[in-house]
């Protein structure tokens, strides 16, 4: 959804960041059989990486908050193997499957997941010409669906400058809510000042660009 | 074995791993996966997929203008011209940091990051401070990890808010300059490719 928790840019009260000394990859075995669960699932392509992340931005707030990273890939992930009819409530419960799997469309062997791994292209073939250039004036949409979005909430209704065109692209929006609904749209670069964002007390040395689709522009 | 009775209280975390373990039986026996093909896609990020991949672009750049060039001009090309070790898929953007302007990268909305070149992020850049503080008090952020920069430095952030990845080209340090490749790569830290570090060569080997 759009004005959920996950959507922090601008909060306060979060405290200082924490670096953690020599971090390792994975905290835990558990975290990394999360990852490699998550993309081996999502290859069968049943749903957009925006569906992926709308089940992780639409956990309660408090579990939003509290869970740690690869928790809410887990509690995502599990939302998703229900819904999309891969395993049912009964078999989470049982901890073991009760009924045979029908075929996925894809399935990672091991001979595919020994291949460095490649991220896939969201460009797709433009059905109209790019509707900005660099160098417009823009201004973003004042918007609020209750579905998934990536235009956060500290970038609307906001003037900025579109800096460069980075082609067309599956549009979250749609495909969030349905991966065959790609419904592609020109990406763009957008800067805005620190004022536009923040006020007449920000910084005046910082400005803040977002990947904004065509959508969620109006020309300035 | 997992406890659904109590779905929405603390042991939905706490029992996490009997959770995780219980639905790769799950999708196993359903042949919806493989373990072994889970195996080696963890190690890939374990082992052969880190920021040391982007540090020998940097390095590169800085040692081979036409290189520097590519890489700013279209990342993805560039480092997949260069004979980088993990295919980049896709969208990647090399932003220069110079005299002027300081670059940092963030994902507000959840952990964008171009995991081919600088592989799985750290916990700090997928956390609410950094997340909620890096477009509004980038300064301040950058004081958490010791970083100030000069005050008419501009800081540019760079919120991932689409499929494009970024990747920081930071300013090659003076007394460098008769530095190998190698040895370049060294000092260019994951950190330095987020905009959140400097590369420091007084702190190499």
């Amino acid at each position: 959804m759009s004005n959920t928790i996950h959507d922090m840019g601008g909060m306060h009260g979060f405290g200082k960041v924490e670096a953690e000394p020599n971090e390792p990859v994975f905290h835990a075995p558990w975290e990394g059989r999360v990852h490699a669960l998550q993309r081996a699932i999502g290859a069968a392509g049943l749903w957009s990486i925006d569906g992926g992340r709308a089940s992780i931005e639409t956990l309660p707030p408090t579990t939003y908050l509290s869970a740690s990273y690869y928790q809410k890939w887990f509690l995502g992930l599990e939302r998703r193997v229900i819904r999309y009819g891969l395993v049912g409530e009964d078999e989470l419960a049982a901890g073991h499957s009760l009924r045979a799997g029908t075929p996925l469309p894809n399935k990672i062997t091991p001979a595919d997941a020994a291949k460095p791994p490649i991220r896939g292209n969201f460009a797709r073939p433009a059905s109209a010409p790019a509707r900005f250039k660099p160098g417009d004036r823009v201004r973003t949409r004042e918007m609020n669906p209750a579905t998934h979005t990536r235009l956060p909430r500290y970038a609307r209704d906001k003037e900025g400058v579109v800096e460069a065109i980075r082609g067309c692209h599956v549009y979250p929006d749609t495909a969030a809510l349905d991966v065959h609904n790609e419904n592609p749209q020109w990406l763009y670069t957008v800067v805005f000042t620190g004022k536009e964002l923040w006020g007449d007390e920000a910084d005046p040395a910082i400005k803040v660009s977002i990947e904004a689709f065509e959508p969620y522009l109006l020309p300035a | 074995m997992p406890d659904h009775q109590h779905d929405h209280d603390h042991s939905e975390l706490s029992d996490i791993q009997l959770r995780v373990r219980a639905l790769e039986t799950i999708l196993t026996e359903k042949g919806y996966v493989d373990p072994a093909a889970l195996d080696l896609l963890v190690e890939a990020y374990e082992t052969k997929i880190g920021p040391k991949n982007g540090a020998r672009l940097v390095a590169r750049a800085w040692i081979d203008p036409d290189f520097k060039a590519a890489l700013l001009k279209d990342a993805t090309a560039a480092a997949n011209a260069s004979g980088h070790f993990s295919p980049v898929g896709s969208h990647l953007i090399a932003v220069e940091n110079t005299p002027q302007t300081h670059n940092l990268v963030v994902c507000t909305l959840c952990s964008c990051y171009p995991w081919e070149v600088l592989g799985l992020p750290p916990v700090w850049y997928k956390s609410a401070p950094y997340r909620s503080r890096a477009v509004i008090d980038p300064k301040g952020v950058l004081a958490d990890f010791g970083v100030t920069l000069p005050a008419d430095t501009e800081i540019r952030i760079w919120d991932s808010t689409a499929e494009t990845r970024f990747i920081v080209v930071p300013m090659r340090p003076p007394g460098t300059e008769n530095w190998s490749e190698d040895r370049l790569s060294e000092i260019v830290t994951r950190d330095c490719m987020i905009g959140t570090g400097l590369p420091m060569p007084e702190g190499a080997r």
